[in-house]
């Protein structure tokens, strides 16, 4: 017991330094590499270079960055939105579980890559990229939502039916459905949406830049990826570079917020919320 | 050895004559099922796994139907009974994101009573069963028999005529086990309502029952009923003495016979 209580706090911080310490290295190896071999900077920037051009762009990639951010945002709310709005459905009835979610599926297995094109051609280029963003973020939540709703405790809606009233009319069931749904499915749910809600975060942003990618074309509206090709075509690696670090500092940052959120609305009764026991 | 059928003479909460439940996928759980529910008693239905215990319980609460036979409660119209059932599972099937006192007021809520009116009631049946100041915990941060008083707690909480309770002490370990017999027995004496008592332990039937109705393996039925013949003040001297030896005994062999009766085929 007292063996734990020292090993704990100590624990968790080298959870932290740990991976410090790897990643100083790693740049310091890197930074030093490329200082004593003399590699030009059009083959693989230093990591100080990379820092200064981010530096310097920053009017450039902060515009590209708003742009990718405001993308992937937006296409994991409409997510979130079309994902919980259709699990609820498919949850209320099987004949409509039956007959729509194998489209859902083949829309998730076909890469995204792929369709991006033909949605370039049949919408205007924001909203095409934005579809992208939203048609791969959007399954996770649809299948997680969707298992969540249907493993509401069974003795829990025994309980409901017992004491909710016997419900006659059409109208009557359907709020008692809607309240056992409110009371009992959704609180159910809720650690299993927000995992999907993880997953589509990270998704999300990547459905983002391949539409970007496929896009390609310049203009004010052009995101973080369109800035990646731009640089390579032009040869200057170090933007690339530094774009690159932006898109992985913007994954890390919706992983981190997603995973507080999920934290924060579990942390009273979930297990996997829950502090290591001191 | 009374092993007789109905020898009260008080007129039955509930009867129960002839119920048989055969299930959508084939499987007949019950079979000619007879029981007569007098008020106030404590009866245990005693039984193997798998014999149609927990169906009876369903059958009672109205959360499904017989296929033949019929069911009765006492009054004459016929009413909705449902909130005038407490149910107690074998897990106690907490919800995980509510506090000790939400789960208590469940059934109130659904029965349309806020929260502020419920709340002296939710007090008053917490310190009932013993978990004063818990109010606000939540269920992972209590042990297996605490949830288990919150499950019962939930289930007084609209003061039921009629307690169901489906081997509820079944995953317990015995000395919590025990606490909460005693603890069942105070309760029943206090609240002054019907318990019907799921469980395949003879011990625990003799300890808590005035009566055991011993069933046989599925399809089930009931193969005979036993007075407990003891004072129903019962302690820890009861659990050590000859006449608790003796009538777990008698209960076993009846529970013997039944295993082995027509009809049972396991």
């Amino acid at each position: 017991m007292s063996e734990t209580a020292r090993t704990q706090p100590k624990h968790s911080a080298s959870r932290i330094w740990l991976p410090a310490i790897v990643f100083v290295a790693a740049i310091a190896a890197w930074e030093a590499y490329v200082r004593m071999a003399g590699v030009p900077a059009y083959i693989l920037p230093a990591p100080s270079l990379i820092v200064t051009t981010l530096v310097a762009d920053w009017p450039v990639l902060s515009v590209a960055l708003l742009v990718t951010l405001k993308t992937t945002l937006a296409g994991l709310a409409l997510a979130v939105i079309g994902g919980v709005a259709l699990a609820l459905l498919l949850s209320l009835s099987r004949v409509v579980e039956y007959s729509i979610y194998p489209f859902a599926v083949a829309l998730q297995v076909t890469p995204v890559v792929a369709i991006s094109p033909l949605l370039l051609i049949y919408m205007p280029q924001e909203i095409a990229v934005l579809a992208c963003a939203w048609i791969v973020a959007f399954f996770p939540i649809l299948s997680n939502t969707m298992l969540g709703l249907q493993s509401a405790d069974r003795n829990l809606l025994d309980l409901f039916a017992l004491y909710s009233g016997n419900p006659m009319t059409l109208r009557q069931r359907l709020a008692s459905r809607l309240k056992a749904l409110w009371l009992l499915r959704f609180p159910a749910a809720l650690p299993s949406f927000l995992t999907g809600m993880k997953i589509a975060g990270g998704l999300s942003l990547i459905g983002a830049v391949v539409a970007e990618m496929a896009a390609g074309s310049a203009g004010v509206s052009s995101g973080l990826a369109y800035r990646i090709i731009e640089s390579q075509y032009r040869l200057n690696i170090p933007r690339l570079f530094a774009a690159l670090v932006l898109l992985a500092l913007t994954g890390i940052v919706i992983f981190l917020v997603t995973s507080a959120l999920s934290r924060l609305a579990l942390r009273h009764w979930h297990e996997s919320a829950m502090e290591p026991e001191a | 050895m009374a092993a007789s059928l109905q020898p009260q003479s008080a007129s039955p909460l509930v009867s129960l004559r002839g119920v048989g439940k055969t299930f959508a996928n084939g499987l007949t759980a019950l079979s000619a099922f007879d029981l007569d529910i007098l008020p106030c008693e404590f009866i245990s239905l005693l039984g193997p796994s798998g014999c149609g215990k927990s169906t009876i319980l369903r059958l009672i609460a109205g959360l499904s139907e017989p296929t033949s036979g019929s069911l009765a409660w006492s009054d004459a119209t016929p009413a909705d009974h449902r909130s005038e059932i407490g149910y107690v599972f074998q897990d106690p099937t907490l919800m995980p994101w509510a506090s000790v006192a939400d789960n208590v007021w469940f059934p109130l809520r659904l029965r349309g009573v806020s929260k502020r009116e419920a709340a002296s009631r939710i007090d008053d049946i917490l310190s009932m069963v013993g978990l004063d100041g818990f109010a606000r915990a939540y269920p992972r941060e209590l042990s297996g028999g605490m949830r288990m008083r919150v499950s019962i707690a939930r289930a007084l909480s609209l003061r039921p005529k009629l307690l169901l309770m489906d081997e509820p002490f079944a995953a317990l370990d015995e000395i919590t086990r025990f606490k909460l017999n005693d603890d069942l027995l105070r309760l029943k004496r206090e609240l002054d309502c019907t318990i019907v008592f799921v469980t395949h332990s003879v011990y625990e039937s003799v300890y808590l029952s005035d009566r055991i109705a011993v069933m046989t393996p599925r399809p089930g039925h009931v193969a005979a009923t036993m007075t407990v013949d003891a004072p129903r003040e019962r302690d820890a001297r009861f659990r050590a003495s000859a006449t608790y030896a003796k009538l777990c005994g008698q209960v076993s062999d009846i529970l013997a016979r039944a295993m082995i009766l027509p009809g049972g085929a396991s």
